[in-house]
């Protein structure tokens, strides 16, 4: 049964049913809502946790990190300002090989501070080792919580997963959700049984100083599990939830309308609702174009390339720029197109940048359909000409 | 084959006379075997764990420089959870920098939540796997590669930051101090704190001949003279009560220049235009005195 219900208590109540044993957290907007509703339901006695009010984000994820050591299933979330202290410590549990699993609500970087969304927070850990999963709506931000447990709690990937959420559109706006059914999620997810953990009965010692000798093969195995184990069982654990739960999920990536597709936007998280749209209209008038949906943004599918390849041209829309280069999707799509055609010697589509929506500018259907029109390889949409000269 | 009981084996490549070597292994095999250690970054964590090999007969975990204290109390959190942590002990310790300094935001939490977690710093103040670097709990005058003495400069300025104040602040169970040179005492004040249920925290001066500039041989002696000089008073704090105080007979009682005869960090403290320094020095002396009334005929 469907609920009408805002996003964060959405995606509380689904990881109740993944049953977390220890979560840690500390307040910042737009997160707070998902851990209070779980500490609301902790103390209405409706989930067995022990939950932790620490004194920062950093400490947030040592607690949790430190659980996940201990041989229990964990979980925090945060944003922006958050996500970017933690970020040491997410590059260590990704080297720990601990499977924490977050939310970030992705939140606009300061300064200037700015509590509304982009996605330039999670795109400073990119390179960490972490699985980066992002939801384009509130059923799909529960649903991938779900799959994430799994995913990053495999034995043969113990990594962490982050799902990422478009801060107050997903995390604040209110959406028909279904939680799913605990026997359906027991059914789904096994209990976490990891194959090494703190254990007085078997001592083992975690997070030893490892020289030149061992350090790169540390890197390649990671490597190694995000591009071959992480990808396939993203892409297993997409269909069972589609069958099991009877609603589609679809892993890597979605294709909308991309079949004959002369232009393809390409984005990730919310943004895509209302470029679905604006592919719905451009196609009435005839043109003939479509969107790739990036959910996995790491491991990134390179699999899209075959995709892509087909087109003439590629919008790449994103909420967050590598300040000084383009915005990171645009580097990594251009990067596997690129790798992909210098393989088969087939043409380059035109690859054109678009940077939106930061620090919570809304993105209008109107600015998309010019962009379409645009041939600038980059640009910012929206920008306010009249603002500008307070900056420059 | 080594002693099982022992918990942190040889075969480490601490340097020699390490009293933080010394002190860490006092602190395991009073703990026992049922016990996991977090560790922040440092000595310690680097030369008992250089892969693929480790000294620990206990789990083990070092994260970063700075989260012992949250990784630890994640790592309670999780016992409870599971319903075991009456059989288990867990151990948070750092060094000088990594408790005092970078590491004392997480401390100060897992203290305040009220965790049941032993906390040990092993303070040889300065940051001595770095290099000798000063750190909040270097002493005034003391000479670091941060801190160099030179024309311009007495080395250190500042005297150390008070641990033992601050962990009786958070309403730590427990509060104690320790030394190498008496190690039945430091190992009962283990045991004792771990008998106790909640925040705990032991303090041990962590003898350092490479930072010190004493001999490897004379650790012991080095930890000995700091406390017969009452430079460190060896107390205890149980509910916040001072419960213990180990007197130093008055004839017994050494000048502080003994403490610096033996380490060259102070060599420039014993020249006649550095008396001030020394007379600084003999004020803190007099305070831990009075403050713990160390003295007895």
């Amino acid at each position: 049964m469907k609920e009408f219900l805002e996003g964060a208590v959405a995606i509380a109540r689904t990881v109740a049913t993944c049953k977390p044993a220890v979560i840690s957290a500390y307040p910042i907007t737009p997160q707070t809502h998902i851990v209070e509703e779980l500490a609301s339901l902790i103390a209405n006695g409706k989930l067995k946790a022990e939950f932790i009010n620490v004194e920062s984000e950093h400490s947030a994820a040592s607690c949790v990190l430190g659980a996940s050591a201990t041989g229990v299933r964990v979980y925090s979330s945060t944003s922006s300002q958050g996500l970017l202290l933690m970020a040491e410590v997410l590059f260590n549990a990704a080297g720990l090989r601990l499977p924490v699993v977050m939310c970030c609500v992705n939140r606009a970087v300061s300064a200037p501070i700015n509590i509304w969304n982009d996605q330039q927070d999670i795109v400073t850990v990119r390179d960490a080792g972490l699985i980066l999963l992002f939801a384009e709506t509130i059923q799909e931000a529960c649903d991938l919580h779900i799959q994430a447990f799994k995913i990053a709690e495999d034995p043969n990937i113990m990594l962490p997963c982050l799902v990422n959420i478009d801060g107050f559109i997903l995390s604040h706006g209110y959406e028909p959700v279904e939680i799913p059914s605990q026997d359906l999620v027991d059914k789904f997810l096994p209990s976490y049984n990891p194959p090494y953990k703190l254990d007085v009965n078997n001592p083992l010692t975690f997070g030893p100083l490892v020289g030149p000798e061992w350090y790169l093969e540390t890197r390649y195995a990671i490597q190694e599990t995000l591009n071959n184990d992480v990808k396939k069982k993203i892409v297993e654990v997409a269909e069972e939830f589609t069958k099991l739960f009877g609603r589609k999920s679809y892993g890597l990536f979605e294709e909308y309308k991309t079949e004959d597709a002369e232009t393809i936007f390409v984005t990730m998280g919310s943004l895509a609702g209302v470029i679905k749209e604006v592919v719905d209209e451009l196609r009435e008038r005839g043109e003939k174009v479509g969107l790739l949906r990036i959910i996995t943004y790491r491991p990134f599918p390179e699999e899209v390339a075959k995709v892509l390849l087909k087109a003439k041209r590629i919008l790449v829309l994103e909420k967050c720029i590598s300040l000084g280069a383009k915005g990171p999707l645009c580097e990594d799509v251009i990067s596997v197109l690129y790798t992909q055609v210098s393989s088969n010697g087939s043409k380059l589509p035109t690859v054109q940048n678009f940077i939106c929506g930061l620090g919570g500018r809304d993105v209008s259907k109107e600015e998309l359909l010019e962009a379409y029109k645009d041939t600038t390889i980059l640009k910012f949409i929206g920008l306010k000409k009249e603002n500008l000269g307070s900056f420059i | 084959m080594i002693d099982e009981k022992i918990l942190l084996t040889p075969g480490h490549t601490g340097c020699a006379g390490c009293g933080q070597a010394l002190a860490a292994r006092l602190v395991i095999d009073a703990a026992g075997k049922n016990t996991i250690v977090v560790n922040n970054t440092g000595c310690l964590e680097v030369f008992t764990t250089g892969y693929p090999y480790t000294s620990w007969r206990v789990p083990f975990i070092h994260s970063l420089f700075e989260n012992a204290g949250a990784v630890a109390s994640g790592v309670e959190s999780a016992l409870n959870y599971l319903g075991i942590k009456d059989n288990v002990n867990v151990i948070a310790q750092a060094g000088d920098g990594g408790f005092a300094d970078i590491g004392l935001q997480a401390f100060s939490g897992l203290w305040e939540r009220g965790h049941d977690i032993l906390t040990i710093c092993y303070d040889n103040e300065a940051y001595m796997n770095t290099g000798i670097q000063r750190s909040g709990t270097t002493p005034t005058g003391t000479n670091t590669t941060t801190t160099p003495v030179g024309k311009d400069s007495i080395g250190n300025l500042r005297w150390k930051k008070n641990l033992v104040d601050i962990a009786l602040a958070h309403k730590c169970v427990y509060v104690a101090t320790a030394s190498i040179h008496l190690p039945i005492d430091l190992q009962n004040k283990v045991k004792k704190a771990l008998k106790m249920k909640g925040p705990k925290f032991i303090y041990i001066l962590a003898i350092c001949p490479l930072g010190w500039g004493s001999e490897p041989a004379k650790t012991i002696k080095v930890a000995e003279v700091a406390v017969k000089t009452g430079f460190w008073p060896l107390v205890e704090y149980e509910n916040g009560v001072l419960t213990k105080v180990r007197k130093i007979k008055k004839d017994e009682l050494l000048p502080i220049e003994e403490y610096f005869k033996l380490q060259k960090r102070f060599a420039h403290l014993l020249k006649e235009e550095n008396k001030h320094v020394v007379e600084m020095w003999k004020e803190k002396v007099k305070e831990n005195i009075e403050k713990y009334n160390l003295l007895e005929d």
